[in-house]
């Protein structure tokens, strides 16, 4: 292996975004930044993909990237929909005012 | 001509078919014509076989014709096949013939019924299952017919659909023959386990090999077919649903609750005489119930005045000792009673209905008298038949009953012989009053009523039927050898070797070990002896004649006498409630069955497996409730519980 940065540092760079993005979906209570931070969650788990792929000599992972790239797209469009429509319901997106989903 | 025998039982059903499903839309004229078509057509061809049948040498009578199997499961096999014979073909004659006449006849009975489409819907229905029933080949096709004409009945009798006693009185009859059926039923099953097939020619062909004369296996069999005819044919015990079936149109009680459906329990302890003639103590029960039946029945007719509930006790008490001849042996006087009766009842039936008709409904003899001057016809027919039903000479009752009573005093059972005799005085007795109060004496019909005769579409089976009343009993001449047709006719089927079985018994008692019984009673054929014939006949004649002096006596010389007789006797009244049977029943069985049900429904269903299953339920939304909380709503909650549990799973991995 030639590359200077080894792959730990590349898994621990994807932990410390994943960890801020739970931390972040737990905590928050914007919709929008919660939404961020899922966000955030999505592209560690490509980092750590890429790096594996990188590290590994596979093709695989960026395969895996790609899909999760698409499948983030298209969350964010079902998401943004959603929120929107939460506003409209409610004139805020504090998810704490939300609990209509209970039975 | 005997390849043709499906489309005898296949016209009544297109018959039913067109008037069941277009009776509304083609008219009443139509329907008529249709249904009244379709049982000619099949009368034709029955003719037609008959012809064929009376050419073929006796021993050959036998024609089998399969038209497909029926079902097939493992070794059993039940075909959908009709068998001609001699005895079938009787049957096949009255049926279709008599039926015919009454499919006539009940064009101007039933004239100003709405529903005239649907009563002619069921009547060619029930002459469909009657044929099956009579033409099968096998045992299953007789339980289908017997089925499909406990069917019609329940139809017919609940004809009137909007009175409530029709509809119980439809619900008692087919709740009662269940009782029979089952039976029938449980006995074919035993005949499958014993023989491996239903099929007539081999079960009764290989009886006599099969199985031990008089063992416990042939005389369960006899027994609960018997228990099934007693059902239909409306015998002790089972025998109360007839006169309540007297709810249907009248053409319906001439037609099965006299002349054909209730016969076919006769028609089937025939049809298994070589079963019958195996086992020795089912034979004295059959003979006991007919005769018992026979004098039971008999006294409530006495004592009735509803018109048609005379009749069926008539009925019943006829059908008794058609059944005491097959208790005795004397299959062939069975059938020629069945046949007989079938003429003068039908004939009787049909002239009340007249009368019912000419009165505008009414059917109390009490409002009934002097109608001989209105009815001529109606009259002159039902008095023939009443005189054959009494058994006057020459008409056709009397050949049939003698042959009876002189086969029972035959058979060496002077109870039996005397039950007969009993009977034949008191039905000579009850069928004058019957006749006497309705036709003789001063009229008490009501003022508002202008009795008329019946249309000619109706008198003209009554003529007919009278006829045949009148001569049908040329079939079966006795005292001189071989002039006997019906027995000539029905000596194939009949034929049974009694020597040779109780042989084959002994042998088979043998192997095993056992000592035969001693059977050499059963072999004595009593020597024909024209004398007794003779006395008897003198004797029975002058039972009827005594039965009819008392009648005349009673309801026209002293009309005032019985009611003065009867005063204050405890007796009358039990007769005439009918011996209280009917509340003897209800309260035996009737009334813990629906309690029993009551219980069932409200403790066992209600409470128990309702309580169970809402328990059940019940137990769950508890649960349901008690989980709810963690179902806050928000969504970082359930984020939060999903990383927990991610965290969770992480460790059951790693430790």
């Amino acid at each position: 292996m030639e590359s200077t940065v080894p792959l730990s540092h590349y898994l621990v760079l994807s932990t410390t975004l994943f960890v801020i993005g739970v931390l972040g979906v737990l905590v928050r209570r914007n919709a929008i930044v919660v939404f961020m931070c899922i966000e955030i969650m999505l592209n560690a788990v490509n980092i750590s993909l890429i790096a594996f792929d990188r590290y590994m000599n596979l093709h695989t992972g960026q395969v895996f990237s790609f899909m999760v790239m698409c499948v983030a797209a298209a969350e964010v469009s079902v998401g943004l929909a959603i929120i929107i429509s939460i506003f409209r319901n409610k004139p805020t997106v504090n998810l704490d005012e939300f609990n209509i989903m209970k039975w | 001509m005997f390849h043709l025998a499906f489309l005898v039982p296949l016209f009544p059903l297109i018959g039913s078919i067109v008037n069941g499903f277009f009776g509304l839309r083609i008219g009443k004229k139509a329907v008529g014509w249709v249904a009244c078509g379709t049982v000619a057509f099949s009368f034709l061809v029955t003719l037609l076989m008959l012809g064929q049948l009376l050419f073929t040498p006796a021993e050959e009578r036998l024609f089998e014709q399969t038209l497909f199997t029926w079902m097939a499961a493992g070794d059993f096999n039940a075909a959908f096949g009709f068998q001609i014979d001699p005895l079938s073909m009787v049957m096949m004659m009255v049926v279709t013939g008599v039926g015919f006449l009454i499919h006539v006849y009940s064009i101007g009975y039933m004239h100003d019924e709405y529903s005239y489409y649907r009563f002619f819907a069921y009547l060619n229905l029930f002459m469909f299952s009657m044929l099956l029933l009579v033409m099968g080949n096998n045992f299953l096709m007789m339980f289908i017919g017997w089925e499909g004409v406990g069917l019609c009945s329940y139809f017919l009798i609940g004809y009137y659909f909007e009175k409530k006693s029709a509809c119980d009185a439809g619900t008692k009859a087919f709740v009662m023959n269940r009782v029979g059926d089952f039976a029938f039923l449980l006995a074919i099953m035993y005949i499958f386990y014993l023989f491996g097939t239903i099929d007539y020619t081999e079960v009764f062909h290989a009886a006599p090999e099969k199985l031990i004369l008089g063992a416990e296996p042939v005389t369960i069999i006899t027994l609960l077919l018997f228990v099934g005819a007693t059902g239909k044919s409306a015998q002790i015990p089972l025998y109360t649903w007839l006169p309540d079936a007297m709810e249907g149109p009248t053409p319906v009680s001439a037609l099965i609750h006299a002349a054909t459906m209730v016969t076919a329990g006769v028609y089937m302890v025939v049809r298994c005489s070589v079963l019958f003639n195996m086992a020795p103590f089912s034979m004295s029960v059959v003979a006991f119930i007919g005769g018992g039946t026979a004098i039971f029945a008999a006294t409530i007719g006495m004592t009735q005045f509803d018109i048609k509930r005379v009749l069926a006790y008539s009925t019943v008490s006829q059908i008794g000792y058609m059944f005491l001849a097959c208790g005795v042996g004397a299959y062939t006087a069975a059938i020629f009673h069945l046949v007989t009766h079938a003429f003068f009842k039908a004939c009787l039936f049909l002239g009340s209905g007249s009368v019912i008709h000419g009165l505008h409904g009414e059917q109390d003899m009490r409002k009934m008298g002097d109608l001989k001057k209105h009815q001529p016809v109606t009259y002159i027919t039902f008095l023939i038949s009443t005189l054959a039903i009494a058994g006057i000479f020459p008409l056709s009752g009397f050949f049939s009953k003698d042959e009876i009573l002189y086969h029972a005093l035959m058979d060496g059972n002077t109870i039996l012989w005397g039950m007969g005799v009993t009977g034949a005085l008191l039905t000579a007795f009850y069928m004058f009053r019957l006749v006497f109060m309705t036709f003789w004496g001063e009229s008490r019909v009501d003022p508002h009523v202008h009795p008329h005769e019946s249309p000619k579409v109706m008198t003209l089976p009554l003529v007919i039927l009278a006829g045949l009343a009148a001569f049908g009993g040329l079939l079966g001449i006795p005292l001189v050898h071989g002039w006997h047709a019906l027995h000539n006719w029905l000596e194939p089927v009949l034929h049974f070797d009694m020597a040779s079985t109780l042989e084959h018994s002994k042998h088979l008692l043998h192997e095993v070990g056992r000592h035969a019984p001693h059977w050499e009673a059963l072999l004595i054929e009593p020597e024909e002896n024209i004398w007794i014939e003779i006395s008897l006949m003198l004797l029975s004649l002058t039972v009827a004649l005594t039965g009819i002096a008392g009648a005349y006596f009673c309801y026209v010389k002293k009309p005032g006498l019985p009611d003065e007789l009867i005063k204050g006797q405890w007796g009358y009244d039990l007769v005439k409630n009918k011996y209280e049977v009917d509340e003897f029943y209800d309260a035996t069985f009737v009334e813990p069955t629906i309690q029993g049900s009551l219980l069932l429904w409200k403790k066992g269903d209600a409470q128990g497996i309702d309580g169970a299953v809402n328990g059940v339920a019940q137990i769950l939304g508890w649960c349901g409730q008690q989980a709810r909380v963690v179902q806050s709503g928000f969504v970082r909650n359930y984020a939060l519980f999903m990383v927990l549990g991610f965290i969770m799973l992480l460790f059951i991995m790693f430790f």
